[in-house]
């Protein structure tokens, strides 16, 4: 029996989807258009106003909102309220620029719950479950979006957080855990650190909600093998309000988009052209009921596939694929967005070559990450404990402006092929996609 | 008093040093002495060669990172407790030596050892006071 958080918006009929994009697209454009100054503009440079959008057949009159834009706009310029107004900000990892800074009203706190709520009812919970969240809290959004949404389901919620993995277990067993909610290389690791100490016996838990990374069908069935679970798939991203943008149901073959809240496009990455449904492209999202910083046609650079095909849930909201690749470069690494450009920056700041390359390997289900860097006569020295000394310097300073381990491996001189063209900078050796 | 000791950075991985040792063979260059410390990735080949101006140069077209640093070449009779003698007057007079190696001079019983201290003119003072005093690089490249 399929459960649902709420049956009469999850399994609406597309008509009324379509009634509710309509109405609350409409009203978004002009909160925007009257209220963000920074859209107005872009919208004026394309000589439209609100009145110009009257359903979604005319969103892709709207112009598009990047990365480059939050950029620009950082860190107040696309909202759509005052900061009085706002009671809770969430945040991105990377440095200033590369960080994404997320406002919240408690309207938009309550409807990303629901979100998540959702996810969590799609994969089996109830108000009897014991949702053990591992997912970082703080300014990270998966910690607060699945607690959140644990509340409204009314599950007894474990705000666990990220790391101390004995811990972590010893919870899980006394407290009977049944849903965990982490990274899925984190799972992989709970899996493996559950079968060491002989505990499987001891464990509750019935199932997952595993995002923020990309993972295969091969790690699903490891996962699921390893806990003795369902595991199942969550996205989000901050940009747009954090875990709940779209969830998994039991048919697993995709993630139901919360289309009441979020209207999807798939569009050519190259032309920024409306692609028809089925094709492969990149996923733009529009906000339609956010009220603090509800971005329109946000290119999120996710490459996936959208389908209206009917699911055997019940559910009724487009379901996209998981992500099959990024438009950019964009690396996501133990869920931590990482940049080649930001390596770059800490690099040439510490007197190395911007010559690197990025080695991405998943090593027992965890996110591996090695950058070979060529060795210069300026921070070579005969003595061990200088070069390592430096060695060291370049790791701690990669590790604060990734907010992730990277493996420093110092290379000879020009050995790191210099390609003509554009440099082969990464190697992803995951296999995720 | 001091001799110049080339230090070269070597990937860790198989033939780096082959290819490092094939570049001074093809180029006539003897390496009377030579060590190396390694960390995971990479290592540090420290050597003294017999001509630090070639050796310099072979290097630097063949595109390695290298390092001529000074050191001290001590030398000493090759026999039991030959070293000790010199360690003990660097660690009476509170020098530290950061590392060492040795090598075997081609005149029968005699010996070198090369130092790398933190201050070479205060080493050279205490171990010319205790005749131990370290040779040119000239008189290295001489007694070879």
């Amino acid at each position: 029996m399929e459960n649902y958080f709420q049956p009469e918006i999850e399994c609406a009929s597309q008509e009324q989807i379509r009634a509710w994009q309509n109405e609350r697209l409409c009203k978004t454009v002009k909160h925007v258009y009257n209220n963000v100054a920074y859209y107005r503009e872009k919208m004026q440079e394309k000589g439209i106003t609100p009145d110009d959008i009257r359903s979604v057949d005319d969103l892709h009159k709207l112009p598009f909102l990047t990365k480059d834009d939050l950029r620009e706009a950082y860190p107040y310029g696309l909202m759509a309220l005052p900061l009085s107004e706002c009671v809770r900000i969430q945040s991105t990892s990377g440095t200033t620029g590369r960080r994404v800074i997320a406002f919240y009203t408690q309207h938009d706190i309550d409807l990303w719950d629901e979100c998540c709520a959702r996810a969590i009812v799609a994969a089996g919970g109830t108000k009897d479950d014991v949702v053990h969240v591992s997912y970082g809290y703080g300014l990270f959004t998966g910690g607060p979006g699945l607690n959140g949404g644990s509340h409204k389901v009314g599950s007894l919620t474990l705000p666990m957080s990220s790391g101390n993995t004995d811990r972590q277990i010893q919870f899980m067993c006394d407290l009977g855990s049944t849903i965990l909610c982490c990274t899925p290389s984190y799972a992989a690791y709970l899996g493996e650190s559950i079968r060491e100490r002989g505990l499987r016996d001891k464990i509750k838990l019935k199932a997952g909600i595993f995002g923020a990374e990309a993972w295969s069908e091969e790690m699903r069935r490891d996962i699921e093998k390893a806990l003795g679970i369902k595991a199942y798939d969550i996205y989000g991203l901050t940009e747009i309000s954090g875990p709940g943008v779209s969830f998994e149901c039991s048919e697993q073959t995709g993630m139901h988009i919360n289309e009441d809240h979020f209207i999807a496009e798939i569009i050519d990455p190259d032309t920024g052209e409306v692609l028809p449904e089925g094709e492969k492209g990149e996923l733009v999202f529009s906000c339609i009921t956010k009220e603090a910083f509800p971005l329109l046609r946000y290119r999120t650079r996710d490459i996936c596939v959208l389908t209206r095909k009917p699911c055997s849930c019940g559910r009724t909201h487009v379901k996209m694929s998981k992500p099959m690749g990024r438009s950019d470069d964009m690396l996501i690494i133990k869920g931590v967005n990482v940049f080649p450009s930001q390596i770059e920056t800490v690099l040439i700041n510490k007197g190395y070559p911007a010559n690197y390359q990025i080695v991405v390997s998943r090593v027992k289900n965890s996110d591996c990450l090695d950058i070979q860097v060529e060795m210069t006569s300026e921070m070579f020295s005969d003595s061990m404990g200088q070069v390592t000394a430096r060695e060291k310097e370049l790791v701690d300073a990669l590790k604060s402006m990734l907010g992730v381990y990277a493996n420093v491996k110092l290379v000879a001189p020009k050995t790191i092929a210099r390609s003509e063209g554009k440099a082969v900078r990464i190697i992803d050796n995951r296999n995720l996609h | 008093m001091i001799v110049n000791q080339i230090s070269v950075f070597i990937e860790n991985a198989p033939g780096s040093m082959s290819s490092l040792t094939r570049l001074m063979r093809e180029n006539d260059i003897n390496i009377r002495a030579l060590c190396i410390a390694e960390v995971n990735n990479f290592g540090i080949l420290r050597m003294i060669v017999n001509d630090v101006y070639a050796t310099s140069s072979v290097l630097k077209n063949a595109g390695y990172v290298f390092k001529i640093t000074p050191v001290l070449a001590v030398p000493l009779k090759d026999e039991a407790g030959g070293l000790g003698v010199v360690l003990d007057v660097l660690g009476d007079s509170g020098i530290n030596v950061e590392y060492i190696y040795a090598f075997t001079a081609s005149q029968k019983g005699k010996a070198y050892v090369v130092l790398r201290v933190e201050d070479n003119e205060k080493a050279i003072k205490v171990l010319a006071e205790h005749h131990c005093t370290p040779v040119s690089q000239a008189e290295l490249d001489i007694d070879s």
